[in-house]
């Protein structure tokens, strides 16, 4: 097991060296300048000093270079300064955003606990949803719940989050007047009014995002538990003369969560990812706004780093979900 | 004596009544959203309308101007001009007097060397200055003494309020961006997002792209103001979810741009918690003819260039037909409601510069038609298309991806059918459009099409930088690397010589006068440029909060020390 996590490890790496120029060339070949968003009075050669400070003038590979430099080295010795007030950074120049001219790692340590707090319970939200769903669909397959079980999973698949968000402010923001539709991001919890107004504007986001989450895990939980519902080993456990419920909950559901833990821990890195439709829609704060407005301002440093990050969390949990597998279930070896 | 007195007493008692109700931080929180978020406090560093409006709560400029697009004093004592030295007769310098005893909200005193200081910050080659050209023909800037300034130009300058004049050009802290000149300005994190300013709020949290959380400054100049104890700018989302934040749920107080379908603007008027607000500016769609022709055929490098003219839109008949087709009323009620008005001009405003030139409102199909068959341009063949000499009325239309700009490529596509004009659209990108790549055939300066439409405004209420731009040198072309503003390539001697007689020209009224006239001459006389819409700003503003006067010619936010909660 150590020598397959140990093997994967080190083919992550040039993986991911593969990964990183891909993205940087997708980034910087795709049409569009950083200049796209100033007015039109600025004239053109502000515009072209304007490019030359931010270096944007520079040729494709010695940005790369730099890019790899600075990710690789000059961000981890800042944090560790920052950690151990040492001095490995030195006076090196950090990634900086064109947009706002603030070190990328700033920004997203700003957005990130917006992110996991808001995506983050909504994941947990839709797994909670799921798994009870799920599990009872299966147990009643073709019952009045399975059908709605279903009926409710396919809503939550074809359905668009910018439009149940949208329906969501309608009804729940301006018809009722329940939930704000702006998320407050200077919100300190400090006791339980603040709490509860933190609960109130997490309501609509987390209800969006966990309704979508809960439509895929609970088809996979279903399915998982349906395959093992029909296997021997539930008639003998029966057999044996079990209640029903040490069946179904210890004997099926075991062995058919091996497959959706794997889904779930598939699904984290979108977590990270944050969801960019409905971040932007209640005004979260997250990782996926940022991305979505470095894309709109052409700020190439920022979405080439947010890429990658995405990119490095995906290979690291699709490892953890290998091993996880491996775990799970003793008859899977990786020799 | 002592009656005196006490008449004095009770005169003064009487005069601070009404302050008595105006008093520093005496009404809460102020609520803003914008739906782009802030990214920056130093419009120095972006152009982006979002961070200007932001920044100009926080730090000013010398000078700005008021709703009616007057000049006002901010931190100066008085407006130079000829009558009070403040300019001097050769139009080579102007000198600025500093109010006595302002104070930065740090409560140290501000000097002439900041002033100074915000010029050689800008200035400087390597900064990469968004405002560069405000500061453009300046040979020296030196404090005369503490508190005036003295801004000499190398040639004399009839519009000397460019520098240190309005939102996009404020004075910043010396001693705050010391470190901060040249290479080293984008650095300076802390710095651009927290400035130290004069304004009447001051920055006490700064999340980039998301909020700016403000408290009033202590050390702001009149001590009654601003009435609000704190404001807050929450940025993101789009122009509806801000719109609905103030119309209908009241979650905010202001909400800038909230540009949306005219539908959307009556429902959210309709919920009785606030109000839309609009600021002509400048701003017109409009749409551009090619006078060279763009054609495929012709070799890279000579395309849309003064090589090949352009085979019918250089026949005036024929602009001027396609002018007349469109109904410029209709545009407006689809695409922009109470956020623009149907005009004719180039310089849509101020008052004094706009042309009486309207006789474009009304469509003309009929006319439209008989002036193109009386001019040649039948349809022999019986397809629709009217020819001649065996040149087919085929346009290609561009403009960017965009809903509204969309509804009116189809709008205008239909009506130039009607004429029988064939039409070809074409959305792009607008960071391509926009964006000036040289090696993007698609960039609006390149044009490679045969009308395209877009949106322009100028800076300020001086319109003479925004009609040099269609002089003939200013024409994109493969020599100068496709920049420059004269998108058309129209070229007439006529209009260069008019436009260096305006930037010699020192009365107003024979400025307004000579202005009026190049409007005309690429509007209405010649329809080089085919203006549509004029676009106003649409903001939204809650029931609950007054004082708010909507200003297109500086940030909306100026008089934002003035503004309160209605009670």
């Amino acid at each position: 097991m150590l020598t397959f996590t140990l093997r994967r490890l080190l083919l992550a790496i040039p993986t991911l060296l593969f990964i990183s120029l891909i993205i940087f060339l997708l980034v910087d070949l795709a049409p569009g300048s950083p200049m796209s968003e100033i007015p039109l009075t600025v004239p053109p050669e502000v515009r072209q000093k304007m490019i030359e400070a931010l270096g944007a003038d520079q040729p494709v590979f010695v940005r790369y270079i730099l890019w790899l430099r600075q990710f690789f080295w000059v961000e981890p010795a800042t944090l560790m300064d920052g950690w151990f007030g040492s001095h490995l950074a030195g006076d090196e120049q950090r990634i900086l955003s064109w947009q706002s001219r603030s070190p990328v790692f700033t920004v997203i340590g700003q957005r990130i606990p917006q992110t996991l707090t808001v995506i983050g319970t909504a994941y947990l939200v839709g797994i909670m949803i799921a798994m009870p769903i799920g599990i009872y669909s299966a147990y009643r397959q073709y019952s009045a719940f399975d059908q709605l079980g279903t009926l409710v999973a396919m809503i939550g698949f074809s359905v668009p989050t910018f439009f149940t968000g949208t329906l969501f402010i309608i009804i729940f923001a301006v018809w009722l007047g329940w939930f704000p539709t702006k998320y407050d991001t200077t919100l300190e919890v400090t006791d339980w009014a603040s709490f509860i107004l933190q609960l109130k504007q997490m309501a609509m986001p987390v209800m969006v995002l966990g309704l979508a989450n809960a439509a895929a895990i609970s088809r996979y939980m279903r399915s998982s538990m349906l395959e093992n519902m029909g296997q021997d080993y539930v008639r003998t456990a029966r057999a044996k003369g079990m209640t029903e419920r040490v069946v179904v909950l210890k004997h099926v559901l075991r062995n058919s969560l091996i497959p959706v833990v794997t889904v779930i821990a598939l699904g984290i890195p979108s977590i990270f990812g944050g969801a960019i439709i409905t971040e932007n829609l209640f005004g979260v704060n997250g990782i996926g706004a940022a991305l979505i407005g470095a894309i709109h301002a052409n700020d190439l440093p920022m979405v080439q780093t947010l890429a990658f990050i995405f990119a490095v969390l995906i290979v690291l949990f699709n490892l953890i979900a290998d091993v996880l597998y491996g775990l799970l279930d003793p008859r899977i070896r990786y020799e | 004596m002592k009656l005196k007195s006490a008449l004095l007493g009770a005169a003064c008692a009487f005069a601070m009544a009404p302050a008595a109700f105006a008093e520093r931080g005496t009404d809460g929180e102020v609520k803003l959203t914008f739906p782009q978020a802030v990214s920056i406090m130093n419009p120095y560093l972006s152009s982006g309308t979002k961070d200007i409006y932001a920044s100009s709560m926080v730090i000013e400029p010398l000078a700005g101007y008021d709703d009616a697009g007057t000049l006002i004093p901010k931190l100066v004592s008085e407006i130079p001009s000829f009558e009070n030295g403040g300019i001097s007769e050769d139009l080579t310098t102007i000198t600025w007097k500093l109010l006595p005893g302002l104070m930065w909200a740090d409560g140290s005193a501000l000097t002439a060397a900041d002033v100074v200081f915000t010029g050689q910050y800008c200035m400087d080659p390597a900064g990469g200055c968004a405002q560069l050209s405000k500061f453009d023909g300046i040979a020296s800037i030196e404090a005369v003494d503490d508190l005036s300034v003295k801004i000499t130009f190398t040639a004399p300058k009839p519009n000397p309020f460019n520098a240190f004049v309005g939102s996009t050009s404020p004075i910043l802290q010396k001693a705050q961006f010391e470190a901060c000149l040249g290479a080293a300005a984008p650095t300076c994190t802390d710095q651009n997002s927290m400035p130290i300013g004069t304004g009447p709020f001051k920055v006490t949290a700064f999340t980039v792209n998301d909020t700016v959380s403000m408290e009033a400054n202590a050390n702001y100049r009149d001590p009654a103001k601003p009435a609000f104890a704190s404001a807050v700018i929450k940025g993101g989302g789009d122009a509806e979810g801000s719109a609905r934040a103030v119309m209908e749920t009241g979650e905010f107080d202001y909400a800038w741009n909230t540009q949306i379908p005219p539908d959307s603007q009556a429902a959210m008027a309709a919920a009785g918690k606030g109000q839309f607000v609009v600021a002509f500016g400048t701003l017109v769609e409009r749409l551009e003819m090619n006078m060279t022709d763009p054609s495929a055929d012709l070799p890279e490098g000579e395309r849309s260039t003064a090589k090949h003219p352009h085979p019918f839109l250089t026949d005036i008949n024929v602009r001027t037909a396609l002018s007349m087709a469109i109904d410029r009323q209709i545009l407006t009620e689809v695409g922009y409601g109470a956020g623009g008005a149907p005009t004719c001009n180039v310089v849509p405003a101020p008052a004094m510069y706009a042309s009486d030139n309207t006789a474009c409102l009304t469509q003309d199909i009929e006319g439209a038609k008989a002036l193109l068959e009386s001019s040649g341009w039948v349809d022999s063949d019986g397809d629709g298309i009217r020819e001649k000499d065996g040149k087919k009325l085929s346009i290609l239309y561009q403009s960017t991806v965009n809903p509204i700009r969309q509804d009116f490529q189809a709008l205008i596509k239909d009506w130039w059918s009607e004429i029988g004009v064939e039409t070809e659209l074409k959305a792009i990108d607008p960071s391509v459009f926009f964006g000036g790549d040289a090696g993007s055939p698609d960039t609006f300066q390149k044009f490679y099409a045969d009308v395209e439409m877009y949106a322009n405004n100028f800076d300020g209420t001086d319109p003479e930088a925004y009609l040099t731009q269609y002089k003939c040198d200013k024409a994109p072309s493969p020599e100068n690397q496709w920049q420059g503003e004269n998108m058309n390539r129209f070229c007439d001697p006529a209009y260069d010589a008019m436009v260096s007689e305006l930037s010699g020209t020192r009365d107003a009224a024979k400025r307004a006068e000579l202005a009026k006239k190049l409007n005309d001459m690429v509007t209405k006389d010649s329809r080089i440029v085919v203006p549509l819409v004029h676009r106003g700003t649409l903001s939204a503003h809650s029931n609950a909060l007054g004082g708010v006067k909507i200003n297109a010619w500086d940030t909306e936010l100026w008089n934002v020390a003035d503004w309160f909660r209605v009670k």
